[in-house]
Order: structure tokens, then C-alpha cells, then sequence
């Protein structure tokens, strides 16, 4: 079976027969805003939402995530976390996964991290694809994760009365299978999801005023342009917008002592690189003064550094950091400023 | 198994795991900096390349980045040389003979030594740089004949702030190593030069073709230093410095030492100003 099919009013009897296979965690609403939560009730599950508060990266790149305990006399050492449990990611946008696929190059790439990779050894993936925009922040369209591609062991699209599944694993396969509510897809179920995505290329379009490879370029020359002093003038030093990135993986670590001050844990925690004391050292040096050396650092992060290393752009184009901005920065606006500027030089 | 395969398999399978190791040596050698000699568990050797760096390990003040300052062909114990400039070094500094840290690593690029078999050498230290170059010189004169002609310029701020003051008597004194030394400032015992490390460059004699510069010091040196190099028309790739960043896991992951795309901690610290000349402004070392 390569796709199957399931009645919207049986998506409640899989979220429970899911919940059974392992951890389960889902968006749900949160006052005006989405976030993703363990399941507790399958009626809270939310599948029209725009980008959760934070992405799914909370479980699989914990903000506090143990590295080791310790103990000073004697000295000892030992791994934090003996046995990761197996967890489903429901729900999941098309440009989420991208930021799953992201990470994984990242923390693949030699030397390999060992805490990354066991989570995600027992994170299963089903995807459901937009039909619709979010809203105006979002720019999946020019980064092309408004589409799937690949990155989920499963991915359901909606229909109308029902929603296709395209199994894309094993492990995806062995969640939909001797289950007599799901089906395998008909012709007529394949020609809905056909029409689906032809009436997607009216709505999603590209949001950038180029094409990617032009982006590209245009990071490329633009390392001295005048839009990063306009951007470090505005931005604040937050950090909101590298907490709420998927691709962001920046980390410190901190040691936590027990009250005998001989033993504890020591733990990563998310960190952003747009901290003032990111890139300073002991001696007084600060390696990336200014706010605007700083934010063009995490734009060069999404469309160039990564781009040379893995061939991969790491904006997945959620929309998060310019929904999050306090001070109104948008990506697109960004992205857009510099494009203008390398076509007026041209 | 070799204590390299063994170092490696906890790297790979354990990264985050510090080694158990005990200092063999305390001893405070100006009035901020303090040596450590350090045994690895189970007398390891760190198998390092000289200009490598390990993470060292306090409980309760997480870890610090520190430069190896001795040789590998120092075998059976490794060393550190540390300025008290924070929280971290200030506790690692109460640190005495006996007690117990944790290690991992080494980490990073040293010094291509493989390339510089042969060819003359010229190390510029500024100030504290002379503690990732001593494990250079060390391994130099340990391998004296893989080697060509070797001169060493040292600087520092003034006389009480030399560094390895014993052993830089005794290089001075060796006949096949050519051994100078600047003060910004002289104290009235001081009968050396007086003035900065660059007026050392151009009284060098050297077949820049030939020769590698080495050069390791305070960020702001560089590009003097650097310049005065390129005069002397050495080669951009054989032109090796060593940089200083915030490495926090040494594993190319936390983006604390990243120069642009490049994390310091595993691509360098050391580079050649072939690679400096790259980057485009995030680099304060790079010549200007």
C-alpha cells in the first residue's frame, strides 16, 4: 500500500489507537496561538493551525536537555538518560519537516552527536500538508517546503470528507495497517488529491521577488550591505527569533549542582546567537559586536553557510522569527531589500 | 588498543563525557597565569597535534576551551598554562597538585606539521600566544632535525609577564634555534629590546619560499604582524595562525566559535591566511 484513506470522523479512533503505539504529541490550541502537546484528549488535537509557538524541535532538541551527571568526589561521570522512549509527531507542516531534515544533517555530520540521533531513532513523523497559506509571514513557496518532500513516515492530505495518507516508511506503514478504517486509496481518492494540489498552485506563490539561486547570489556579494545596518538597528537582542527557528541548534551548556555541591547534571540549553555575550571570550574579545553583525549572521546561517556546506537552505519558511519579532523585522522584507539592492547594482 | 583508538571511541560514542585526570603539577608562573602538568586516567596519552585544544572540565562551572602547551612527544602526561580571567579559570586556578579534572579532546587543527618538515621556521608570539606555540617549539626540538633554520620572537607586555622563562634561558642559549625577545616595557633589570613584536620582523633574514611564519598572539597583533610577514613576501598559505574563540562543545555544533560558516573548533583553531584572506569581516584577525 503506497497510499491509504480515512474518514475524518475516524480521525479520533486512530489518534487513541496512535496514542496506544508510543507518545503522542499533536498541536492543540493555546489562547489565539498553537502549540504542540503531549495528546491527553484526542479532541484537543487541532489540524488547522498556523506554525506552533515553538517548533516540534522542543522534542527532539529539548531547550534543557541533560548531557551527563556528574560527581566531584570521586570523580564519576555517567550518561544522563539511559532509555529514550519511542514518540509520534502528529500533524506536523510540510515546513517543519524541512527543519527535522535540517537538523539531521547537522547533527549526522561527523562528529556525530549522540543525543540528537537517539531521539530521533524513536520519533515517527506523520505529516499534514497546508492547503492554504497561514498567513503573510510564511515563505515556504520560495524555499519549496510548501510541498512534501520526504523527511515523514507519513503524510496526510485533507480531502474534504476524508484524508489520503502517503506511506512513506515502515514504521509509517505499520500505523495505518490492519486498522478496517483505513483504507487503501481509490482511483477517485487519487484524482481529489491530484485536483488538491493543482488548486495549491494557484494559491502558494513564490514570495521572494527571485529565485533561490539568486538569493543565493545575492547573499553572496551582499555581506557589506546597508540592509544589515537597517536590520541591527531595529532588532533588539531578543533572541525570540532563533528560539522559535526550527534550523536554530545554537547551544550552552550549564551544570546543576544537588545541594551537597558534589553532585549534579550537566545540561544543554538552547542559546542564541544573537545574545551580546554569544561570541565573547574571557579576555574581553567580542568576536560579533552589534546587533546588525549579529542578525546577518543568522541570515547568512539560513541561505548561505548551510547552503555551501550541505547544499541545503536552512529557512524552512515558517514565518516564526518575522511573527515573533518585536520589532517587526520580516524575513521576506529582508530577503526582498537585498534583492532589490543587488538588481539596482546589476 | 592504541590510547589514540581508545581516545576516539569516547569521542565518538561519548563526546559530551569528560575523562577523569589528575593534576601531577600546579604552579603559578607570573603573577595571572598558573601551569598545570596533567595525567590522563589509566596514564592515557593525549595523542594530540601540537596547537590542539582540550575542553577542560570543572563540575559546577561547566567547561573552557584551554590550549595544550606541551609537546606530544612529551609522553605520559600533557600541559596547560591558564590566565585567571573569569569565573571558570578563577576556580580553575585554586585548583592545586592531587586534584581532579575532566577532560575531553583534543580537539581541532594544530599546526600542519607534516607540511612544514623541511622548511624554515619563524614563530611570532605575542603575549600568551606562546602557549599554544610551545607546543610547536617543543615538538620541534624534539624532531630538531626534520626541520630547517628556526627563530623564535617572542613579545610581551613586560619583563614579569614572560612566560616559560626557564625554558626560553635555555632556547636562547641553544645554538641551532635563534631566539629574540621584545618588551613593550622595560623594567630596570631588563636588558632586551624594548618595543613591539613587529620591530622584531623586519632584522629577520629568510628565504620566504622556504619558510613558514607562525604566528600566535592577542587578536589585534595579528594584522600588524601578518603585514610585516607578507613584506617579507612569505607565502599567504604558509602564514599559520591560531585563533582564540568561545568553543563551548568542540564537536562543530553550539556555533559559539563560528568565524561566518566555519567552526573554529573543528576546522581550526589553527589556519593558514589563505584561509583568513576568505573571510569577509567577521574576523578581526585577518590583515587588513
Amino acid at each position: 500500500m503506497k497510499y491509504a484513506s480515512l474518514k475524518k470522523s475516524d480521525l479520533n479512533d486512530w489518534l487513541k489507537h496512535l496514542q496506544k503505539k508510543a507518545k503522542l504529541y499533536a498541536p492543540r490550541k493555546k489562547e489565539n496561538l498553537f502549540v504542540f502537546r503531549p495528546v491527553k484528549e484526542v479532541e484537543d488535537v487541532c489540524l488547522e493551525y498556523i506554525p506552533t509557538i515553538l517548533p516540534p524541535k522542543k522534542y527532539y532538541f529539548p531547550q534543557k536537555e541533560k548531557l551527563l551527571k556528574f560527581s566531584s568526589q570521586p570523580f564519576k561521570t555517567a550518561k544522563a538518560i539511559e532509555k529514550f522512549e519511542e514518540f509520534i509527531l502528529f500533524g506536523v507542516h510540510t515546513c517543519d519537516i524541512a527543519g527535522i531534515q535540517c537538523l539531521d544533517v547537522t547533527f549526522r555530520d561527523a562528529p556525530e552527536d549522540p543525543n540528537y540521533l537517539n531521539r530521533k531513532d524513536k520519533m515517527t513523523i506523520i505529516g499534514i500538508e497546508c492547503l492554504k497559506y497561514c498567513d503573510e509571514y510564511a515563505n515556504c513557496t520560495s524555499m519549496g517546503n510548501h510541498v512534501p518532500r520526504g523527511g515523514y513516515d507519513l503524510m496526510m492530505v485533507d480531502i474534504g470528507e476524508k484524508f489520503i495518507i502517503h506511506i512513506n516508511s515502515e514504521k509509517g506503514e505499520r500505523l495505518v495497517t490492519k486498522l478496517d478504517y483505513i483504507k487503501e486509496a481509490t482511483e477517485a481518492d487519487m484524482s481529489s488529491l491530484e485536483r488538491a494540489r493543482e488548486a495549491k498552485k494557484k494559491i502558494f506563490k513564490e514570495e521572494f521577488t527571485a529565485a533561490l539561486p539568486n538569493v543565493y547570489d545575492a547573499f553572496d556579494k551582499r555581506f557589506a550591505s546597508d540592509v544589515w545596518k537597517d536590520v541591527g538597528r531595529r532588532c533588539v537582542a531578543c533572541g525570540n527569533c532563533t528560539a522559535v527557528c526550527p534550523t536554530c541548534y545554537c547551544f550552552d551548556t550549564a551544570d546543576d549542582m544537588e545541594l551537597s555541591l558534589n553532585e549534579g547534571i550537566r545540561y544543554r540549553i538552547w542559546n542564541s546567537c544573537q545574545m551580546d555575550d554569544f561570541a565573547k571570550v574571557a579576555g574581553g574579545e567580542d568576536f560579533r559586536k552589534g546587533r546588525d553583525g549579529r542578525q546577518r549572521h543568522r541570515y547568512y546561517r539560513k541561505f548561505k553557510y548551510s547552503v555551501d556546506k550541505y547544499n541545503r537552505y536552512f529557512c524552512t519558511g515558517c514565518g516564526r522569527c518575522t511573527r515573533t519579532c518585536m520589532a517587526d523585522i520580516s524575513l521576506i522584507e529582508t530577503v526582498n531589500s537585498l534583492l532589490k539592492e543587488e538588481r539596482k547594482d546589476a | 588498543m592504541l590510547d589514540r583508538e581508545i581516545l576516539l571511541e569516547k569521542m565518538r560514542t561519548t563526546p559530551y563525557l569528560p575523562m577523569k585526570a589528575k593534576i601531577i603539577e600546579a604552579e603559578m608562573v607570573t603573577d595571572k597565569e598558573k601551569f598545570f602538568r596533567i595525567q590522563l586516567e589509566d596514564k592515557l596519552n593525549l595523542g594530540h597535534a601540537p596547537g590542539q585544544f582540550v575542553m577542560v572540565s570543572i563540575f559546577g562551572y561547566t567547561e573552557a576551551p584551554i590550549s595544550i602547551c606541551s609537546s606530544p612527544t612529551d609522553k605520559g602526561y600533557f600541559d596547560l598554562t591558564v590566565r585567571n580571567a573569569g569565573s571558570f579559570t578563577n576556580r580553575l586556578h585554586q585548583m592545586k597538585k592531587g586534584d581532579i579534572l575532566g577532560i575531553r579532546g583534543p580537539f581541532g587543527k594544530g599546526f600542519p606539521i607534516d607540511n612544514m618538515f623541511g622548511y624554515d621556521i619563524v614563530i611570532v608570539a605575542g603575549g600568551l600566544g606562546i602557549v599554544p606555540l610551545r607546543s610547536l617549539i617543543r615538538y620541534i626540538m624534539h624532531n630538531r632535525n626534520d626541520f630547517g633554520n628556526v627563530q623564535i620572537l617572542l613579545g610581551c607586555r613586560s619583563p614579569k609577564e614572560l612566560l616559560f622563562e626557564e625554558e626560553t634561558k635555555e632556547w636562547m642559549k641553544r645554538s641551532e634555534i635563534k631566539f629574540n625577545c621584545t618588551v613593550d616595557r622595560a623594567d630596570p633589570d631588563w636588558k632586551g629590546n624594548v618595543g613591539l613584536i613587529t620591530t622584531l620582523i623586519p632584522g629577520v633574514d629568510i628565504n620566504p619560499t622556504r619558510t613558514y611564519g607562525v604566528v600566535v598572539g592577542p587578536p589585534i597583533m595579528y594584522k600588524f604582524v601578518i603585514g610585516k610577514l607578507l613584506e617579507k613576501k612569505i607565502p599567504d598559505h604558509q602564514i599559520i595562525v591560531s585563533l582564540e574563540r568561545r568553543m563551548r562543545c568542540g564537536l562543530g555544533k553550539c556555533g559559539h566559535c563560528q568565524i561566518e560558516g566555519v567552526y573554529v573548533c573543528q576546522s581550526g583553531p589553527v589556519f593558514t591566511y589563505s584561509d583568513l584572506k576568505n573571510f569577509k569581516g567577521e574576523c578581526h584577525e585577518k590583515a587588513v
